[in-house]
């Protein structure tokens, strides 16, 4: 790492703990003390055991859950913002501009078309509405979705068309930092190859990458670094 | 990111004798984003729109609005008249119940071009070429404009009450259980327009429910309600996903899973 | 002379009538109530216009009582003769001689002057009415000058009828502020209250509520900009005295539906004949 080099993400001892009221006030500390950074250009993949916190990190990191102790810095507009501290309004702002997000699933609304939901981040950053579908179009040509499901719901989709669709929702937005949960889970071969394409060509334009990766091929072509949770605990 | 909120709302308090509506309510409410309250009944959630509605006159607290000439007013401390006023022109109010806020004795086309007489339009051809634009937008067939919305179903009556409500352009809305009463189908519809429309016109909405979905699906941030007391806030993608209070855990775990 | 009061009604009521009738005329449109008295005709055959009538006649005033336009229809000569009884004030069928004009349902012909006062008789006083049964609502919607419904009205009549369908109790803006039920005269008729040089008072006895125009105040019919406010006209001539301009009532003459038009006002349409004759 150089000088130059410009810390998009980093997250310093964060700690989440879940407390269940429902059953007795169980509590499970998931992450203790977590710490690790990405860099412009950077696809770090999280390695270890399922249940283990690698959801629960990234999702920590998209304000999705709440930390409980930690900082998690995220580059906004010329400035870091701290995840963990920050109102809610301040969170939908950064992740309308600056840190994308592909989840496991899609969260599938009844009714809004497939091109819709893939336009949707860019309309919320002001692109014109034509300009917008179009872009989607192009990506989810891209992820080999054929034009006569661009206008339908996803409620229909398969699994891989719907994750489809979720990866280039994901990526539309062109963020500066990207939160990857298996995005290439349920992809055949030749969909999972665009993916591969779609997070180099993130990294080519400077983005940071922080990703988890079942496929442990998919995982070798794209991840920069790879890092353990029990290592980033420890750190 | 520096704007001012629409809507600044500090220790709003209702007590009916003995019995508390709401109890010390705070939030502020910015342009263009959706507040969600929930809770369940008598969790104070309704007095708080009868309070801010003026439908109800609160025991104590304020709520200062920003008018679109900039200048600041105080809904719980605004005459009658001063209040009327600005729910004909700034705010909007849709009911649980669709025949709570439309004129059942009249043509849809008259109930949704009401509001645009009541401000002074005068031209017959242009107040129905708006009332069916609008039909249009809430997707009720055009050629039911001179029909009386008791002809119409749950659901279409909702739509009408929805587009009689915006269509003189009001920066905030409030809604109450919109969605309720009507089949599931219907809410999805209902649920997607409301979308749409409140991200088209960069409304304001305090939507008021007991129903999680909606609030995932329309509202950006949450306020959990138990006992007239907020007792959690939030982005609602955090207070659905990951809820820190015992009651929102319970509400969250009481959905059954579709 | 009869043993009654002046005008039937005792001192005190005069003066209460008289009072609401001036707070009226301070607030042209504006329904004022007062204490309506028992009188000796039922409610829906002119008590309000009777009690109107009596507070402000004087024994110097020349009475004219027309309904329908007619001076000899059974009401207008019961109404006429009552106040004769109770005042022997005169009395006349002529306009133009009368200063004080009781009327039910039409605006005479003959153009009123300054000086005269007509009186007409109310059923509902309430424009609001049709649409909002609460007089608690309708008094708010009146104060704060809430009238969308009133175009409401006119918008389904044009959506229904392709026009404004409403040809009688035409709702008016008078002084460009309140919203007025002008009684049931015929549309033709709203023109002539506009800027009246009469003073125009209206008295609802059932409903207990007083209003007025004072002389020379705007009177508009409500109407929209592509749909304007226009009033009755007729093919025919008036059989009896050819006038072409004035209110017809349309007269059924045998068993085979033969009819004629002739005017509504008697008083016009003799003068007229008899400038003819």
């Amino acid at each position: 790492m150089s000088e130059q080099t410009v810390p998009l993400l980093r997250v310093r001892d964060l700690a989440k703990t879940f407390t269940l009221h429902t059953q007795g006030g169980v509590t499970l500390p998931v992450l203790r003390r977590v710490s690790l950074r990405v860099d412009a250009g950077e696809c770090v993949a999280l390695a270890g055991p399922s249940g283990s916190g690698k959801s629960t990190l990234l999702r920590a990191v998209y304000g999705n859950y709440k930390a409980k102790g930690g900082q998690i810095l995220v580059r906004h507009r010329d400035r870091l913002v701290d995840m963990v501290s920050a109102g809610p309004r301040e969170v939908l702002d950064v992740r309308r501009v600056s840190v994308g997000h592909v989840s496991q699933f899609l969260r599938v609304i009844p009714r809004v078309p497939a091109e819709e939901v893939v336009a949707e981040p860019l309309l919320a950053l002001g692109v014109p509405r034509n300009q917008a579908l179009e872009r989607a179009r192009a990506l989810l040509a891209r992820l080999k979705i054929p034009p006569r499901l661009w206008p339908l719901s996803p409620v229909t989709f398969s699994g891989g068309e719907q994750q489809r669709v979720n990866v280039a929702r994901g990526f539309i937005g062109g963020h500066t930092i990207l939160l990857l949960d298996e995005p290439t889970a349920s992809l055949d071969a030749a969909s999972r190859g665009v993916v591969v394409q779609l997070i180099r060509e993130a990294r080519e334009r400077g983005a940071a990458l922080l990703g988890t990766f079942h496929d442990a091929d998919a995982r070798a072509m794209v991840a920069t670094r790879v890092v353990s949770l029990a290592e980033a605990e420890a750190a | 990111m520096s704007e001012r909120p629409l809507l600044s709302v500090r220790g709003l308090t209702k007590r009916y004798g003995e019995r508390t509506g709401c109890v010390d309510v705070g939030f502020d409410l910015w342009p263009g984003e959706v507040l969600g309250v929930v809770g369940e009944s008598g969790s104070g959630k309704t007095t708080i729109l009868h309070c801010l509605s003026g439908r109800t006159a609160a025991t104590a607290g304020s709520a200062t609005f920003v008018q679109r000439d900039g200048t600041v007013v105080d809904l719980l401390r605004m005459p009658e008249a001063a209040r009327r006023r600005l729910a004909r022109t700034d705010w909007a109010m849709v009911q649980q119940n669709p025949r709570d806020g439309l004129r059942m004795s009249v043509t849809a086309g008259a109930n949704v071009g009401e509001p645009l007489m009541a401000l002074g339009a005068r031209h017959y051809g242009e107040i129905r070429g708006r009332a069916l634009d609008w039909l249009g937008q809430v997707e009720i067939p055009l050629d039911r404009i001179d029909d009386l919305p008791a002809t119409f179903s749950g659901g279409m009556q909702q739509r009408l009450q929805i587009a009689r409500s915006l269509v003189t352009r009001p920066r905030m809305v409030f809604m109450d259980e919109p969605t309720g009463g009507l089949d599931v189908s219907v809410q999805a519809r209902l649920l997607d327009l409301l979308r749409g429309l409140v991200a088209d016109l960069g409304l304001a909405a305090i939507v008021v429910t007991h129903d999680l979905a909606v609030t995932r699906l329309l509202a950006h941030r949450l306020l959990v309600m138990r006992g007239g007391e907020i007792v959690e806030s939030g982005l609602t993608d955090q207070i659905l996903d990951d809820p820190q209070h015992p009651y929102s855990q319970l509400l969250v775990s009481s959905v059954l899973p579709p | 002379m009869s043993a009654y009061n002046f005008a039937y009604l005792d001192e005190q009521t005069k003066r209460m009538i008289r009072r609401a009738i001036l707070k009226a005329i301070a607030i042209p449109g504006y329904q004022v109530p007062f204490g309506s008295r028992e009188m000796p005709l039922s409610y829906g055959w002119g008590t309000g216009g009777v009690q109107v009538t009596a507070s402000v006649i004087g024994p110097d005033d020349v009475l004219k009582v027309i309904d329908q336009g007619a001076d000899d229809t059974t009401n207008a000569v019961s109404i006429r003769h009552f106040f004769a009884r109770t005042t022997g004030v005169r009395t006349t069928t002529r306009t133009d001689e009368a200063t004080l004009i009781q009327t039910r349902h039409r605006i005479p012909e003959t153009p009123l002057c300054a000086g005269q006062i007509m009186v007409f008789q109310v059923p509902i006083p309430e424009p609001l009415r049709w649409l909002e049964p609460r007089e608690t609502e309708t008094r708010t919607m009146h104060a704060l000058e809430e009238y969308g419904v009133m175009h409401v009205r006119l918008y389904e009549d044009i959506t229904q009828h392709g026009r404004v369908a409403t040809a009688y109790d035409y709702p008016v803006r008078v002084n460009g502020r309140y919203i007025m039920r002008p009684s049931p005269i015929p549309k033709f008729d709203n023109p002539k209250l506009d800027r009246s040089p009469a003073l125009l008072l209206f008295g609802a006895g059932r409903e207990k509520r007083i209003y007025a125009v004072p002389p020379w105040t705007p009177v508009k019919s409500l109407d929209f900009d592509d749909h304007p406010f226009t009033i009755e006209r007729w093919e025919e001539a008036c059989a009896l005295c050819g006038s072409r301009e004035s209110f017809l009532d349309e007269v059924i003459v045998d068993d085979k539906g033969g009819r004629i038009f002739v005017c509504s006002d008697t008083d016009y349409c003799g003068r007229r004949r008899e400038h003819l004759a």
